[in-house]
């Protein structure tokens, strides 16, 4: 069978990110202008997931040549098909610009973002159209599906994910192999097998990216655990704000329900599995497994006692396997290249790769995969090239309103599950956001030590009432009124509701200030004894004043402010009248000497 | 539709493993068809047309087309060098679209360079 061939492919990255910035239109006008110009014919236009480099979006790479557009709008698409596609000249006033050095350059392999990125679950990222089951097929989907069906026994199964040191990628680090073995054990049968893509820390996309770039991996994963623990039924937990992810999903799976590859008899071993989609309603405690499959059930969302251990009393009291989407989607390569393959990347204890959300203040915000082991410093800096506009890093956050900060000496710490634990943060799900000098570190705890508070169920005390005695302290800290007791009752209270919380969402909710107390104390101490926030953000310890040497008279900073604190008068130098000032910032912006600190 | 089988899958996945191929970079032969306004106003477009229509015949995988501009001998024009992985880049003047399918079949396909279509062998490289 010839398909048709093509001599280019236009892949426009059709991730939340390039959507949101205009992608689709980007690629309405492309087609209309292929169409024009009597191109369609040879040249295809592909829908692709995220490409993972979300700052330069919207984003399309145009092969054979690899070259990668950025930042895209309609109103360029005339001038690059002109030019590139009808007479092969590619266009540069579209290439990247590296942020640090201000390069051009036009190749993808050659941007430093993609450098050190090792793409083994995001390998189809940004290559194949997600909502086509053959493109993902023609990169060896459902191989790995055929291969547990017809030659492997589920123990093997088992043995070989064990072997690959895989662990869960939700966060704790659960060694994925021993939890099957589990589930396998018990014979009550129907069991379950959940995808937990209730991605709920702030800042996180990794696994909505993996479910829209190639769903068709996490399915054929769920597939494989299913196999391996007699399991004919699952279900995709998928929080309702990801609709694209949703929409993929679904289709995927009618596709693979069509092809045969799921729902009876799949390759025509007797083997029978399907699964569907739960969008789940937005509670950030949904994604702790136990509350999850209350949600599930259609019960509230609250964790409940453990054990029994979900593998022997999950779904409606049923053996169940949850795992995480990116766990789920580095099954099939481990089945097919082999647990040593997997293995062969990574640290002891950590294996493989790991999926990130690099947001923050760093110059290449976005998606990437590194192997484990890798330092923080290289995600930051040779991935991430570095602080935006040129300013000094202060701290990485990782692992959300679970995790904590990480500051400069430690940056060079490998990521791995130990290593990241014992600077007092976790692996996470994989969310890391990059906090530099102009941000204040405990207004950052108190961001996420609010959102716990928001989130916290309400089960049990030391969360729930826990949780909101920190929170007021923090505030108080933040409005000049904090006592230096202040901070050893934030510890000693923070322990207690680790030690004592009933989930994990009690349990790691204290780290963000834990571990900003323990390398930032100077901050708090600076907002208790000096009554100063010194990254300036908390607006009751900020004075503003000008600087009558750097002043220029020109009168912009009195235009801006919407409360007349300003006076000034030509030829004078301007001064705040801190009475009036609501420290909006509005003169800072507008004053173009940086006469205002 | 009828239940999927390995060879069900082994032929999707061959049908389309082309289209996957291109976006990876790795190709045999590159067919490079100049395409300036002098290449397009002596009919570069049925050339273009020729080889796309070879490769689709024939079920390549290996050969990529990309385009470029006018080489600087509008005179000679179509135009299109062939270039396989390894060796020389050559390039063939004053085409038909039964001359290119020549050059396919000898040059692309077989790796004989067709002499007396070729203008010049061993210049400018463009991988």
């Amino acid at each position: 069978m010839a398909t048709r061939i093509f001599r280019s492919h236009m892949l426009i990255c059709a991730g939340t990110a390039c959507v949101s910035c205009g992608a689709m239109k980007v690629r309405e006008r492309l087609e209309q202008e292929l169409k024009d110009r009597g191109l369609s014919e040879e040249v295809r236009v592909v829908i692709t997931g995220c490409n993972g480099f979300c700052a330069e979006g919207p984003i399309m790479v145009v092969y054979p040549e690899g070259i990668f557009y950025g930042k895209l709008k309609p109103e360029d698409m005339p001038l690059l098909v002109e030019e590139h596609i009808l007479k092969g000249r590619p266009v540069p006033k579209l290439f990247y610009v590296e942020p640090v050095k201000k390069e051009v350059i036009p190749r993808m392999k050659d941007i430093p973002f993609f450098g050190p990125q090792v793409l083994r679950v995001l390998r189809n990222r940004g290559l194949i159209d997600p909502e086509n089951i053959d493109e993902s097929i023609a990169k060896d989907g459902y191989l790995a599906l055929h291969k547990v069906l017809t030659q492997m026994t589920p123990e093997q199964i088992i043995a070989e994910v064990k072997k690959s040191g895989l662990r869960g990628r939700g966060g704790a680090g659960f060694p994925t192999g021993e939890k099957w073995e589990e589930a396998r054990k018990y014979d009550h049968f129907p069991k379950y097998v959940i995808c937990n893509g209730d991605e709920g820390d702030p800042g996180a996309f990794m696994d909505r990216s993996i479910l829209e770039a190639d769903p068709h991996a996490v399915l054929e994963g769920m597939a494989i655990c299913a196999k391996a623990i007699d399991s004919n039924e699952g279900y995709l937990y998928v929080r309702a704000e990801y609709p694209l992810a949703i929409k993929r999903l679904n289709l995927a799976i009618e596709q693979a329900r069509n092809y045969g590859l799921f729902g009876k008899d799949i390759f025509g071993t007797g083997f029978d599995f399907d699964a569907w989609v739960y969008p789940g309603a937005g509670a950030y405690v949904c994604g702790e497994s136990t509350a999850l499959m209350f949600s599930l059930e259609g019960k509230r969302g609250m964790p409940r006692v453990k054990p029994p251990r979900s593998a022997e009393a999950g779904l409606w009291g049923q053996p169940t396997v949850l795992n995480n989407v990116e766990t789920f989607a580095n099954v099939p390569q481990i089945i097919l290249k082999g647990a040593k393959w997997f293995n062969s990347l990574g640290t002891e204890k950590s294996k493989g790769t790991k999926v990130f959300s690099l947001a923050g203040a760093v110059n290449n915000i976005g998606l990437v995969e590194v192997p484990m082991g890798i330092s923080l410093r290289s995600i930051v800096y040779d991935i991430g090239e570095g602080i935006k506009g040129g300013k000094k890093f202060k701290a990485a956050q990782l692992g959300g309103p679970s995790g904590g900060f990480v500051p400069e000496h430690l940056l060079d710490t490998p990521v791995d599950y130990e290593s990241l634990e014992a600077t007092g943060t976790i692996m996470g799900s994989g969310g890391i956001v990059i906090c530099d000098e102009a941000t204040c570190m405990v207004d950052s705890a108190r961001f996420f030590t609010n959102f716990c508070v928001e989130e916290s169920c309400g089960k049990c005390v030391p969360c729930r009432v826990g949780m909101n005695v920190m929170v007021n302290m923090l505030n108080r800290i933040t409005h000049g009124q904090g006592t230096m007791e202040d901070i050893e009752r934030l510890e000693l209270l923070g322990q207690h509701i680790k030690e004592t919380s009933h989930c994990g969402l009690g349990k790691t909710a204290p780290n963000p200030v834990l571990s900003t107390i323990r390398y930032f104390r100077n901050e708090y101490e600076a907002h208790i004894q000096d009554n100063r926030c010194p990254a300036l953000v908390c607006v009751d310890l900020i004075q503003f004043r000008v600087d009558a040497e750097k002043c220029k008279m020109c009168g912009l900073c009195k235009k801006a402010c919407p409360t007349d604190a300003i006076t000034w008068e030509k030829k004078t130098p301007a001064d705040i009248n801190i009475e009036k000032c609501i420290r909006c910032r509005s003169c800072i912006q507008a004053c173009k000497f940086n006469a205002i600190e | 539709m009828a239940k999927l089988s390995l060879e069900g899958l082994k032929k999707i996945k061959e049908s389309v493993e082309a289209t996957v191929t291109l976006r990876e970079g790795g190709y045999r032969a590159k067919v490079n068809i100049h395409m300036g306004t002098c290449g397009i106003a002596s009919g570069a477009r049925t050339i273009m047309t020729a080889v796309l229509d070879e490769i689709s015949k024939r079920n390549i995988k290996d050969v990529i087309i990309t385009t470029s501009g006018c080489a600087g001998l509008c005179s000679r024009e179509p135009m299109i060098t062939v270039e396989l992985l390894g060796t020389a880049p050559v390039k063939y003047v004053d085409l038909t679209a039964e001359k290119m399918r020549e050059i396919f079949e000898e040059h692309v396909l077989k790796g004989n360079i067709l002499e007396k279509y070729a203008l010049a062998i061993g210049s400018e490289t463009t991988f």
